[in-house]
């Protein structure tokens, strides 16, 4: 436990101390949906149907963006090894640095999201289930691409080959919770949306850093 | 029979044993391809609403079938190779995957091809059609993965995580894949709807279902051999099959 908080207070200072690796996401994502209105029309009525979409579609690619950066930078200095030698299970070290992850990229997404959805003129009563939905479903997207992050990141072009891995497996959270807000402008129930979210990243918390840890020896002894 | 388990599992035991099934796995692939393509295609009666162009379905069901199945196939190998250290299952993985994707892309191909006749569109967002793609995506990434390790053990190994994470999400992302459709729009067109089969129909494309899955099987097995006298080309043994031949 001691060492579990130790890795996080260690991680967050770092990631703290490179702001623009914290902000780049988010930049990238106000831009994707600053290109649409620009793509497809700035009509506000087309706007608000394919505003839920929009905002989970870039904010699911703004987060993949990140995900590359999770073990990288302790691979290459080294101390990805030494938490590999350390005698703590190692799914809890790695569970640790995706929290940094979620706390420093998802949760800053889905504070974000409303705003842009103004932008976007997403329908009103919405945008606490989008700002909620993003930060349940951020939260299992960081779990799931820390698989593919542990696996390519012993590989020197791994970035594509992430995306590749991981966009199939994020297909659920997308749709639920893009289905979350749209069930909130059209008035129905969010509840089952959003518990469905809850149960992927229950499931996902149970299984993931078991997964992380077996690909992150494969990335290190393979 | 412990022994016999324990020759099975190296590539030498395998090579030598595995030899004596290549031949009836062949002929029965053939044969039941045969005839219940014959029959599906000439002789059972035509569907009373799609006319002739239901025949797709001998090629396309057999090919989904297996779509599915090679894919938990591959994992059940990784998961044997993770665990048991046994090559032999990651060499059968190896040679799965891309037969896998080539199958799903057979069974997205005709279903496209079924498609224009019946729908009246190459590409519907139907929630079975979107999972097979969402399948295809998946085998390419575990293809891809294996390709991008330099050393064969790493990408064995980090192919075999894959494919167990991928299994594991196949049901979730179907299931969630068939909510969606229904959220969105009423199901128009659906496979399963239609009224149950004459026997005339079913008996040949189960046939069929039975050829695919000899023909995968015997396809597998003549690869696997092949790479195992690949990989183990610097032994001995293979030296002295060599000469043997030679």
């Amino acid at each position: 436990m001691v060492a579990v908080r130790a890795t996080l207070r260690r991680d967050l200072v770092l990631r703290m101390r490179g702001r623009s690796e914290v902000l780049n996401p988010l930049v990238f994502f106000a831009l994707v949906i600053t290109l649409f209105p620009l793509g497809i029309s700035p009509d506000p009525t087309l706007l608000a149907t394919i505003a839920p979409g929009l905002l989970w579609v870039a904010a699911l690619l703004a987060a993949l963006l990140s995900l590359d950066g999770v073990f990288r930078g302790d691979f290459e200095d080294g101390s990805l090894e030494q938490l590999l030698l350390s005698p703590q299970p190692l799914a809890a070290l790695a569970l640790s640095k995706v929290a940094v992850h979620w706390l420093l990229t998802g949760l800053p997404l889905a504070l974000m999201a409303p705003l842009l959805g103004i932008m976007l003129s997403l329908p009103a009563g919405s945008y606490g289930v989008l700002a909620l939905s993003l930060a349940l479903g951020s939260a299992s997207l960081s779990l799931i691409g820390a698989i593919g992050a542990a696996l390519t990141v012993g590989l020197s072009r791994g970035g594509v080959l992430l995306s590749l891995l991981v966009l199939p497996l994020y297909i659920p959270v997308l749709i639920f919770g893009a289905g979350a807000v749209q069930a909130a402008i059209q008035g129905g129930g969010v509840a089952a949306h959003l518990a469905i979210l809850g149960a992927l990243l229950a499931a996902a918390l149970i299984f993931a850093p078991f997964a992380i840890a077996a690909s992150l020896r494969i990335s290190i002894n393979g | 029979m412990w022994a016999f388990i324990h020759k099975l599992g190296s590539p030498k035991g395998f090579y030598a044993i595995s030899a004596r099934w290549l031949t009836p796995l062949w002929l029965a692939a053939a044969a039941l391809i045969l005839i219940g393509g014959t029959w599906g295609l000439a002789f059972s009666p035509a569907d009373y609403q799609q006319g002739d162009s239901f025949r797709i379905i001998y090629v396309h069901v057999p090919a989904a079938f297996l779509a599915q199945s090679i894919f938990v196939a591959m994992a059940a190998a990784g998961f044997v190779f993770m665990v048991w250290k046994i090559k032999l299952a990651d060499m059968a993985a190896a040679m799965m995957a891309p037969l896998g994707a080539g199958m799903t892309f057979v069974a997205l191909f005709s279903g496209a091809v079924w498609g224009v006749p019946t729908w009246g569109t190459w590409w519907q967002w139907d929630a079975r059609l979107t999972s097979m793609l969402i399948l295809f995506f998946l085998y390419i990434g575990v293809i891809a993965l294996r390709g991008a390790f330099a050393s064969r053990d790493g990408g064995a190994r980090a192919a075999s995580v894959l494919a167990m994470v991928g299994v594991i999400n196949i049901p979730i992302i179907k299931y969630s894949v068939e909510w969606w459709y229904t959220l969105h729009q009423p199901a128009t067109f659906s496979i399963t709807s239609k009224p149950a089969m004459p026997a005339a129909m079913w008996l040949p494309l189960l046939l069929m279902v039975l050829g695919f899955y000899c023909f995968f099987i015997a396809v597998t097995l003549m690869r696997t051999r092949s790479e195992i006298l690949r990989r183990e080309s610097s032994k001995r043994w293979v030296r002295a099959l060599v000469e043997e031949q030679r």
